[in-house]
């Protein structure tokens, strides 16, 4: 396959085996591309943004800007300044609960979230409703990992100030009916946020489309560098909405006095940014784009569909989330016999191959699953169905090896 | 490699632990996790004359740390307090006779780590930063 070529790291040995790659919904491998904007701009025009007269702070301001402005194109915003640069999709979470839930969150109002939930997206509301004394509500999925419809329309009430969501989950792989929850959630007149750490990589994702209020997402899962996440809001509610952090880049005027913040979507962007990060990001999405979104999903959902009915036909192997692929991103979780998922992925990386081990940040949903860890495989538009196999001829090798 | 780690005696004491449940009337229980892969576990001893008259041992978690609380537990009985704090690392890796490598020595650590946080606690002693930072 043609892509692979553009992903040095692909060409890695792993305890004398050929590198394969399947912790993709941790954080994606870089394409050359990328790697080089990096090297280019610390070679060639590092500068810091904004303010600078000079040649350097010239370009690499419009750099950084430019990579605002692909990153608005890509999840189809209105705006470009709807498009605010964070860490990763944990600080914009974050950002959201401290800020905007900090204002409009009051005693015994609720926020409703679903079981399926990464850390990030459940403990900065915690910390909100502990401060506000709010309730936190969780949607419940069914035995294949599918969201209760029934308790969608139960749950998010005219108490509901939030629902914030997942698009696509890190471990049962399900992509969720955000459209229908968005339209659930505003009839109650509800912030409706969405994670989108696990879509936005994976599939073609219109903010439009899904009219959500807010949505994050993490550059370094879409080929970008680590350090780079966005959070997309809508204009107004991104105006009404207070800073996050205060200093410098962020303010039109300073007194002994008091501040003046400035404009969208600097209010939000205190400090020096990851400007490396940002111009990387853009190059991925440029790199993305030249695939096509379409193709990235199409290619990730045969690799699943193959995988799956090849773990269908292991004895003692255990799957979690929906049969069908083209209800899920490429994120299998999975368990075999009685082997403790890290002791299966230390075997797996004997063979060469990465995957995922543990709870996966999600501790809630195992809990409703009950199972204490499980191992996961995620894929990329680099993966193949031959490292499937490779996959696959380790499963058997581990079962052998335990006596299953 | 770490196909190695897995030989049939670590799978033996996986499948068949020694040791395991619960004590009656245990007069110390200690238990910790570790929060990287959140493997639990507990250790419950009956001491007599300052010796680990009995123990037993309770957890979740990888054959490695199951196989090596269990080896452990063994290891520990009729031992003195003092013998039994003294124990470290090197032991561990004797008793295992394999060395799992630096992502999987804590799984290996854990059981010890939870034996000395109970014979701490009976001697109403404060533990050491060199037993928290075991795990």
């Amino acid at each position: 396959m043609q892509v692979r070529e553009d992903f040095p790291i692909l060409k890695r040995q792993v305890n004398g085996k050929p590198l394969v790659y399947l912790d993709n919904a941790a954080t994606s491998q870089k394409p050359i591309h990328v790697i080089k904007a990096l090297e280019q701009y610390y070679l060639e025009y590092n500068a810091n943004i904004h303010r600078g007269i000079h040649k350097l702070a010239e370009e690499a301001t419009l750099a950084h800007e430019e990579a605002r402005e692909k990153t608005a194109k890509f999840i189809n915003a209105r705006r470009t300044e709807e498009i605010v640069f964070v860490r990763n999709t944990t600080e914009a979470l974050n950002l959201l609960a401290y800020a905007w839930g900090r204002t409009n969150v009051g005693k015994n109002e609720k926020i409703v979230l679903t079981i399926m939930e990464h850390h990030s997206n459940i403990v900065p509301w915690q910390m909100l409703a502990k401060e506000k004394e709010a309730k936190i509500e969780f949607i419940e999925v069914d035995k294949e990992g599918k969201l209760l419809e029934e308790q969608i329309k139960e749950k998010i009430d005219s108490r509901t100030k939030i629902v914030a969501v997942t698009h696509a989950s890190n471990v049962l792989g399900t992509i969720n009916p955000v459209e229908t929850i968005g339209k659930a959630a505003h009839q109650v007149g509800a912030l409706f946020v969405v994670d989108a750490a696990q879509s936005v990589p994976h599939m073609p994702v219109d903010v439009k489309k899904l009219d959500c209020d807010f949505m994050a997402f993490s550059g370094h899962k879409m080929m970008g560098p680590t350090g780079i996440g966005v959070l997309y809001g809508k204009k107004q509610f991104l105006e009404n909405t207070p800073p996050f952090l205060g200093g410098g880049e962020m303010i039109r005027e300073v007194h002994t006095t008091g501040s003046s913040w400035k404009e969208l979507p600097y209010k939000f962007e205190a400090g020096t940014p990851n400007i490396a990060g940002a111009i990387g990001l853009g190059i991925a999405i440029d790199y993305l784009n030249k695939i096509g979104m379409q193709h990235v999903y199409d290619h990730e959902r045969e690799i699943t569909a193959y995988t799956l009915a090849k773990m269908e036909k292991i004895d003692g192997l255990t799957y979690y989330g929906p049969k069908e692929a083209d209800q899920r991103v490429g994120v299998i979780a999975f368990n075999l016999g009685d082997i403790h998922a890290h002791d299966l992925a230390s075997l797996l990386d004997e063979e060469g191959i990465a995957i995922r081990s543990g709870h996966h940040c999600a501790q809630p949903l195992m809990e409703f699953l009950d199972i204490p860890a499980a191992s996961r495989a995620s894929f990329y538009i680099y993966n193949t169905k031959e490292e499937v196999d490779i996959l696959i001829n380790a499963l058997e090798k581990a079962r052998k090896l335990f006596k299953l | 490699m770490s196909s190695d780690i897995y030989k049939d005696i670590i799978l033996d004491y996986y499948r068949h632990p020694r040791n395991s449940g619960d004590l009656q009337d245990p007069d110390v229980r200690a238990k910790d996790s570790n929060p990287l892969c959140g493997d639990i576990m507990e250790m419950q001893l009956k001491i007599k004359d300052g010796k680990i008259n009995d123990i037993r041992f309770k957890g979740r978690g990888c054959a490695i740390s199951q196989a090596s609380a269990s080896m452990l537990t063994e290891l520990a009985k009729d031992k003195t307090l003092e013998e039994a704090k003294a124990l470290g690392k090197t032991d561990i890796l004797n008793m295992l006779g394999i060395d799992p490598g630096p992502t999987r020595i804590k799984c290996a650590l854990l059981g010890l780590k939870v034996l000395k946080l109970a014979i701490y606690g009976y001697l109403g002693q404060a533990v050491t930063d060199e037993v928290k930072q075991l795990v």
